[in-house]
């Protein structure tokens, strides 16, 4: 099948792909970058394990063309901490709090977290309940999700953290 | 930082040992996205394996014709039952005594069932290549509902066994059984019935539903020719047993297979299965001589790879007119779908079922169970529980609700009197089974005090009157369940798989400057294990968690292991780690004793430590006994300082909890809000409260949407109608109630630490628990037993069916 040339910011860094039209932005990130990050859950846009940040919002990379990422800046949770390495809250705040078990929809959690804190930086627990309602977690219950981000919440405002979890 | 200068409670902490809420060493990758999954793994000239799968539920396989798929561009191979038939692989046996079709043979038994299995060198070019692949089918009859399957109107599902008189598991009395299996005393059961003051009897099913790990299955299986060895990746809750079970089956001997399990996306069950998935991908790969990785997408994983429930169970209880229980009978038709490929044990055919007399003292119990099959997904598993314990708990809870109601006692106060007493441990059910320990009646009361119970039923009845008076359409609900489980298969006297054991084991290596690593045939899928046995065997060895690797998934490093399933991780994998530590500190006392100068007997164990006993001051770390087991031993020991232990547990262990909930129902919509949910599990031994707290919230959660949403569903045809996650509930954090989690501490008096696994637990209590709250809610209207799930329509339903519309 004939390929398109793309050209694209993935964690701020330049890069131009050929693609197939047909072919997924979750495959291409994760097969054509190499960034497994991103995990592909339902092909559906269900489960929200695959989401990265396009152009400042939230998507669900299953069900978008890379094609249609012609041209746009994309985080996915390989570029959320510091270059330096040093983790970013959201990343702190799922360990702290128990935020996980088997890690599969952690990195799409995290990166909707991401976002949600931009949009809200200081979300009530039904905002944060209601703004990770596109990402289904097997594992946790949620509770301690929304604790961890809480906790980010509380400490890119600059404020004590609260008590860890149980 | 000098040791001396430390209290012992701060040498303690520093371990980060039992009781511990130490974070996870596995987050430190995972909220990084480094985690490595099967899909994550990427060899060179890699080729994908897609299936072509079956429209019909039950028809004949007239023709295939793959030529138009194998001249596509790009398509490798396509493998059908023809091909398979060349390496006698075209059915393979199963881990319940049959055999199940790799590739459709001559028909197809099920919806979605797989027919051919297409090789391609792109996942996009094998779906393309699927399409291409041009099947005749002749549609036959079809059955699904297990109720029917033994009558002489249903259809033969399995021809290929229709005149064996036989099964694995004895006489077959129609062509679409599968086996009876029975336990208890009849005669004594029905003598209690003939006897009774009160009886109940209630048709209780328990719809089929799936673990759905947000992960589906998938391997990457890579066959080096020249060596003659197969490398393969895959999702695998016991990655032994597939090495096993891939060797009896191929020729390839054993040491020739490597099966690696990285880290998997949850499992509940679900990944306790060989799949025809594997085996397809494992022929293309000697095929082809190149690696092939297979990824279920969601629907295959909904439909075809495994299942749970799908029971019916004719429950009965007898009492006496005071509400003392006397007798138990229940007769279960069980749905095992087109082939008998359950995953258990194989000498329990219906698991651990017999469990269903819970946690109450009942004299004289009874049940039988009849396998049956139907043209549904086979391959049967237990979903978050041991096999058929949270059919039994089901069963056992909601029984008990209806027959509190028929003796006019309060559902708590009923089961008061009936818990088994905590004197009465070790305690021999009438089912033979021997309770490790409990002390069930300080649990319920604690549950009680803390829910605040009896203003709960005042604020119950004050609503109820108010809803006869018309001042509310609103109904109140209260769930009572208490539970016990039946968990760490098991003792090899009663369990095996295929012949192996379930047994398991730890190896572990002590470096010489004090750190280690423990080496598991378990498989975490997300419970922490990298963090918890190295709680167990900081504690037991007095060096830090920290300096601990733990090491699972790797058949050719770990020695044998029978895999996470059933709760067994910690009662039998962390007997055993706590047991080789034992090994290793018998070593390690010997050795500081040498270097102290003093008869093995005059040192003691002191957390992080051998000291002289009365002389605290003279002491070896355990880090300066490591580094001595490498450089000054004893004379004629010899060096190093490592162990490995196979621990065959004595007996099961015997979780329990109390739960309490509380719902709101609307009774002109049916929607139902869990206004509270209390859960208070005992589960011995508390490694870490932290993660332990998460598996209860993870449980809980699972609990929640089997009872109140979740159900595959399949219509009269047999198509499967429930095979996305728009059709099969998944809560999300809006629904998802909010959690109070508490625990009694009564440990296992068999296991090295007294602990008896948790994981399970929530489902097993929580099913029941929100099943009774909204049973609960109609019960004082008169309402018959309402069934799962618990969605707003059926909710609406039975309002509906009350007259409470009208």
């Amino acid at each position: 099948m004939a390929k398109t040339r793309i050209s694209l910011t993935v964690n701020g860094r330049e890069v131009e792909e050929l693609v197939e039209p047909r072919m997924l932005l979750i495959h291409f990130l994760r097969e054509q970058l190499n960034l497994t990050g991103p995990h592909i859950g339902c092909e559906t846009s269900h489960c929200g394990a695959c989401t990265v940040d396009l152009d400042g919002k939230s998507v669900k990379s299953c069900t978008v063309f890379a094609v249609q990422a012609n041209g746009a800046d994309i985080v996915t949770i390989e570029g959320i901490a510091a270059a330096d390495g040093t983790l970013h809250a959201l990343q702190e705040g799922f360990r702290e709090m128990h935020g996980l078990q088997c890690g599969f929809c952690t990195p799409g959690m995290i990166t909707r977290g991401y976002r949600l804190l931009q949009e809200n930086p200081n979300p009530s627990e039904e905002e944060i309940r209601v703004g990770i309602s596109g990402n289904l977690c097997r594992c946790t219950g949620y509770q301690n999700i929304v604790k961890a981000i809480q906790y980010a919440a509380a400490k890119l405002a600059g404020a004590t953290v609260q008590e860890a979890a149980e | 930082m000098n040791d001396t200068v430390l209290t012992p409670q701060q040498r303690t902490d520093q371990l980060e040992g039992i009781g511990c809420k130490r974070k996870r060493v596995e987050d430190v990758r995972f909220v990084q996205g480094k985690g490595n999954y099967v899909d994550d793994v990427k060899l060179p000239g890699m080729l994908y394996g897609d299936f072509v799968r079956s429209p019909y539920a039950h028809a004949r396989v007239a023709r295939i014709d793959t030529s138009k798929a194998e001249a596509l561009p790009g398509v490798v191979a396509v493998l059908t039952a023809e091909t398979l038939k060349t390496v006698n692989l075209a059915w393979m046996p199963t881990l319940a005594g049959d055999v199940q079709m790799v590739l459709a043979d001559g028909k197809v038994l099920f919806q979605n069932q797989e027919v051919a299995f297409v090789v391609a060198n792109d996942r996009y070019v094998a779906a393309d290549a699927v399409e291409l692949v041009e099947v005749e089918y002749e549609a036959l009859p079809v059955n699904v509902d297990p109720l029917k399957a033994m009558t002489d109107a249903a259809p033969v599902i399995r021809e290929d066994i229709k005149d064996k008189k036989e099964g694995a598991h004895g006489p077959r009395k129609h062509p679409n059984h599968i086996f009876s299996w029975q336990a208890g005393d009849k005669a004594a059961a029905d003598a209690a019935f003939d006897n009774a003051e009160v009886t109940i009897k209630e048709f209780i099913p328990y719809p089929r539903v799936h673990p759905c790990p947000l992960e589906t299955c998938q391997c990457v299986a890579s066959f080096d020719k020249i060596k003659g060895e197969l490398t393969l990746w895959g999702t695998f809750q016991a990655p032994h047993v597939i090495r096993t079970v891939a060797s009896l089956i191929s020729p390839l001997p054993e040491h020739k297979i490597h099966v690696i399990a990285p880290d998997i996306g949850g499992g509940f069950g679900n990944k306790v299965g060989a799949y025809p998935g594997y085996i397809c991908a494992i022929v293309a790969s000697i095929v082809t001589g190149l690696p092939v990785k297979w990824v279920e997408d969601r629907i295959e994983n909904l439909s075809t790879t495994a299942f749970a429930r799908d029971f019916f169970m004719t429950t009965e209880l007898a009492a006496t007119k005071d509400g003392r229980l006397t007798g138990l009978r229940c007769y279960t038709i069980a749905d095992h779908g087109a082939f008998d490929a359950c995953a258990n044990a194989t000498k329990w055919p219906a698991g651990l079922f017999s469990i269903i007399s819970g946690s109450y003292d009942i004299p004289a119990a009874y049940c039988l169970v009849d396998g049956v099959y139907t043209n549904k997904a086979p391959g049967g598993v237990a979903y978050r529980c041991s096999f058929r314990v949270t059919e039994a708990a089901y069963a056992i809870e909601r029984a008990m609700d209806i027959m509190a109601h028929k003796l006019g006692m309060d559902p708590a106060e009923f089961r008061m009197k009936n818990l088994i007493k905590a004197e009465q441990f070790p305690y021999t059910s009438a089912f033979g089974w021997q309770y490790d320990s409990g002390d069930y009646q300080t649990a319920l009361k604690k549950a009680m005090e803390t829910v605040g119970y009896t203003g709960l039923r005042a604020e119950q009845k004050a609503k109820q009157e108010a809803f006869k008076r018309g001042e509310t359409r609103e109904l109140m609900g209260i769930g009572v369940a208490f539970f016990t489980e039946i968990v760490g298969a098991g003792p090899s006297r009663a369990c095996d798989i295929l012949g192996i054991a379930m047994f398991d084991s730890a190896e572990i290596r002590i470096h010489p400057t004090g750190t280690g690593i423990c080496r598991l045939g378990t498989k975490s899928q997300g419970q922490g294990h990298e963090t918890t046995y190295a709680q167990i065997i900081a504690t037991e060895l007095g060096l830090a968690a920290d300096g601990i690797t733990v090491e699972e998934g790797n058949t050719d490093t770990a020695p044998y292991g029978l895999g996470t399933y059933g709760s067994r991780s910690t009662p039998v994998s962390g007997a055993a780690t706590a047991m080789a530590c034992r090994k290793i500190k018998a070593k390690a006392q010997m050795i500081a004793a040498y270097m102290l100068e003093v008869h093995d007997d005059d040192v003691e164990f002191d957390i992080d430590r051998f000291r002289v006993k009365g002389n605290p001051e003279r002491f070896k770390t355990m880090k300066e006994i490591a580094w001595a087991a490498y450089h000054e031993v004893p004379p004629g020991m010899e060096p190093g300082l490592e162990a490995v232990n196979y621990y065959d547990p004595p007996n099961m262990t015997y979780p329990f909890g109390a739960y309490i909930s509380v719902v709101d129902i609307d009774v002109d919509t049916g929607e139902t809000k869990v206004r509270r949910f209390y859960a208070l599990d005992d589960c011995g031994t508390r490694i870490n409260p932290m993660i332990i707290e998460g598996q209860i919230h993870g449980g809980l959660t699972e609990a929640f949407a089997i009872a109140m949403g979740q159900e595959i569903h399949y219509d009269d045809d047999g198509n499967v109608t429930s095979a996305s996650f728009l059709d099969y509930f998944l809560p999300t954090a809006v629904e998802t109630p909010k959690w109070e989690t508490d625990w009694t501490t009564t440990p296992s008096p068999h296991h090295p630490i007294g602990a008896k696994g948790v994981g399970e637990s929530p489902n097993v209590g929580g099913v029941p628990c929100f099943s009774n709250a909204v049973n609960d809610a109609f019960a004082f209207l008169g309402a018959s037993h309402i069934s799962m799930p618990h969605d707003h329509w059926r909710t609406w339903e039975a309002a509906e069916k009350l007259g409470l519309h009208a």
